[in-house]
């Protein structure tokens, strides 16, 4: 009896340890973004100024900002959506509306295998696409990378959105004698919005910050060029070329990086409300 | 009564909505037929990146062989190419991560998919995670570069190891942060879908939450939490900024978790701009190794998880 006592007490002894330890290990998950956010935050907030956001310039140069890397990442960020989201959404319904067969069953490993290549590979291939031919680094380069970063994305939130929308009404449509092409346009599409919208911005958030595929396509450059077909600088090409500078140099790196942090932190948090706000309850 | 003028009224009517219904059995055809065609591009584009990969490397294959892989060597200048040291590189930082992750990732799984499934605590972690995700790879390199590697040198020192502040031991450190949030979330997901009744069945025969969790949910769940891991080791060794900033870049072949190494991703970034010829070709060569590897493990990742969430 005296034994059993023990005994229970001996599993509620560990069973007390074993919370304990599993929320240690899961709330010291949340030190690495306050350590990350803060230095960001404190570093970047110190060498943002008004030159900054106004000057282009080579790296470590006096008074150098980043005003060419903005402009060039807005610039590859909307080419690569323009190619991107149309596609994925296109391929995103049809993946919806065919689930059978063995041929969807082969597009669904595609689109795994395209989220699987590795950034850099990407940007290797689309280097020797585009790059190599016209002896020449571009933006449109750096867009087209970008833009096969973003499709399977974008292809898998559409595929998983329309998934939910109901049958029931499509079939009310047909009833009604509407063509398959106003149906989707009109009545399937608009019920998933939310989702694909989410899944678009997601993307644009996981592009905006990608450098690998970038180095050998966009490249980068000391001024402010509007070109898609020359070099350009964009934000994350600024940090992975300045970082190893000090003073001025670093300064730069860290200003760029806050700006980074913000700007793809915000769009997530759109992305966050869209998705809570805009849901199509069925 | 028809007259003839009212016929051919009818008929003109008929004629037009015929056309009319034509035109849109058109829209819709060529409809069905877009939606196919951006599939067929999309097979298409994998197949080109492929065969354009296979193709690039022939030279290099042809001339190294096997031997490519096993040989240490790496010297641009004389058309010398091994990449043994940075198999070496990527398999030791990705395992090193895995190892640094799996407790973190499993506590944040077993926290918010079994005790803390709502709740302040539990959405406030759950965010933490989700912000941790979207931060681009190169702000972990920088934070990596300038905060983590002269705080592992003084950590380190506690323990009499000499580290030289960038190295395989912080690419792992920061690969291990970037990966805990993908394998925790999914083994989430998969350990929330264990059956209520096989739990309660365990409570009535008197066992603790502990015994709940571990004997009954995490065997239940393993495979699911297995094809997270895949799926985490899938990104690590396909990361490629972050590492490259902390990984010290060294060609040298290195089997210490202190010492200097680099990867296949790190180096690929670091020389394909200005490679030609050869040079060309063997980084090529490493990238459809590397791409090989993360795309196996990713597929069959997912597939696991597709199959687990079937079975129920």
């Amino acid at each position: 009896m005296i034994n059993d006592v023990k005994l229970v007490k001996r599993n509620l002894r560990k069973d007390r340890i074993f919370v304990g330890i599993i929320s240690v290990f899961s709330l010291l998950c949340v030190v690495p973004l306050i350590v990350i956010l803060y230095f960001i935050f404190v570093n970047g907030a110190s060498s943002i100024n008004w030159n900054l956001f106004t000057h282009d310039g080579g790296i470590g140069e006096e008074g150098a900002g980043i005003l060419h890397a903005i402009i060039g990442t807005t610039e590859i960020t909307l080419l690569a959506s323009l190619i991107a989201i149309p596609v994925g959404i296109l391929a995103g319904v049809w993946m919806a509306e065919n689930t059978r067969g063995k041929f969807s069953g082969f597009a669904r490993i595609v689109v795994d295998v395209m989220q699987g290549v590795p950034s850099v590979v990407l940007g290797m291939v689309v280097s020797i696409w585009i790059v190599k031919p016209f002896q020449s680094f571009s933006a449109f380069s750096g867009s087209v990378a970008l833009a096969i970063m973003m499709l399977p994305v974008v292809i898998k939130n559409t595929e998983e959105t329309l998934k939910l929308v109901p049958g029931s009404i499509k079939e009310a449509a047909y009833a009604l004698g509407l063509p398959y092409h106003r149906i989707i346009l009109k009545i399937v599409l608009p019920c998933g919005l939310s989702g694909i919208l989410t899944g678009v911005l997601v993307a644009v958030a996981r592009i905006a910050g990608e450098t690998a595929p970038l180095i050998f396509t966009a490249f980068g450059a000391n001024y402010v060029n509007l070109n898609i077909f020359k070099p350009m600088e964009t934000i994350p090409g600024i940090i992975y070329k300045s970082y190893t500078f000090y003073g001025e140099g670093a300064s730069v790196a860290w200003g760029a990086s806050f700006v980074l942090v913000i700007f793809v932190l915000t769009i997530n948090l759109i992305a966050k409300v869209v998705i809570n706000r805009w849901k199509v309850k069925f | 009564m028809a007259s003839p003028s009212r016929n051919n009224e009818m008929q003109l009517k008929t004629e037009s909505s015929r056309k009319a219904t034509l035109h849109v059995l058109f829209f819709e055809r060529s409809f069905r037929k877009l939606l196919f065609a951006m599939v067929i591009f999309m097979i298409l584009l994998i197949g080109a990146m492929l065969i354009t990969l296979v193709v690039f490397s022939i030279p290099s294959i042809t001339k190294f062989g096997f031997s490519f892989l096993t040989g240490t060597t790496w010297d641009p200048a004389n058309d010398q190419f091994g990449a043994f040291s940075f198999v070496v590189g990527t398999l030791m930082t990705s395992i090193l991560s895995l190892a640094f992750s799996i407790p973190f990732s499993m506590s944040v799984a077993i926290f918010l998919g079994e005790y803390f499934t709502s709740g302040t605590l539990s959405s406030v972690l759950n965010s933490a995670l989700e912000l941790l995700a979207g931060i681009p790879s190169i702000i972990y390199g920088i934070v990596g570069f300038f905060i983590l590697n002269p705080f592992l040198i003084q950590l380190l020192k506690v323990f009499h190891i000499q580290y030289a502040g960038v190295g395989i031991f912080s690419a792992a450190f920061l690969l291990a942060i970037m990966i805990i949030p993908y394998s925790a979330s999914i083994a989430r997901e998969v350990i929330q879908l264990v059956p209520n009744d096989l739990k309660e069945a365990a409570y009535s025969l008197g066992a603790t939450r502990y015994e709940v969790v571990t004997k009954i949910m995490i065997p239940y769940s393993m495979s699911g939490i297995f094809a997270g891991i895949l799926l985490s080791f899938g990104r690590a060794l396909g990361e490629t900024m972050a590492v490259t900033m902390v990984v010290g870049n060294s060609s040298q072949l290195n089997w210490s978790v202190f010492g200097l190494g680099d990867t296949i991703a790190s180096r690929i970034a670091n020389e394909f701009g200005e490679a030609f010829g050869l040079h060309l070709s063997v980084l090529v060569e490493i990238g459809l190794l590397l791409m090989i590897i993360t795309v196996f493990f990713g597929v069959l990742g997912r597939w696991i998880i597709q199959k687990t969430s079937v079975r129920d």
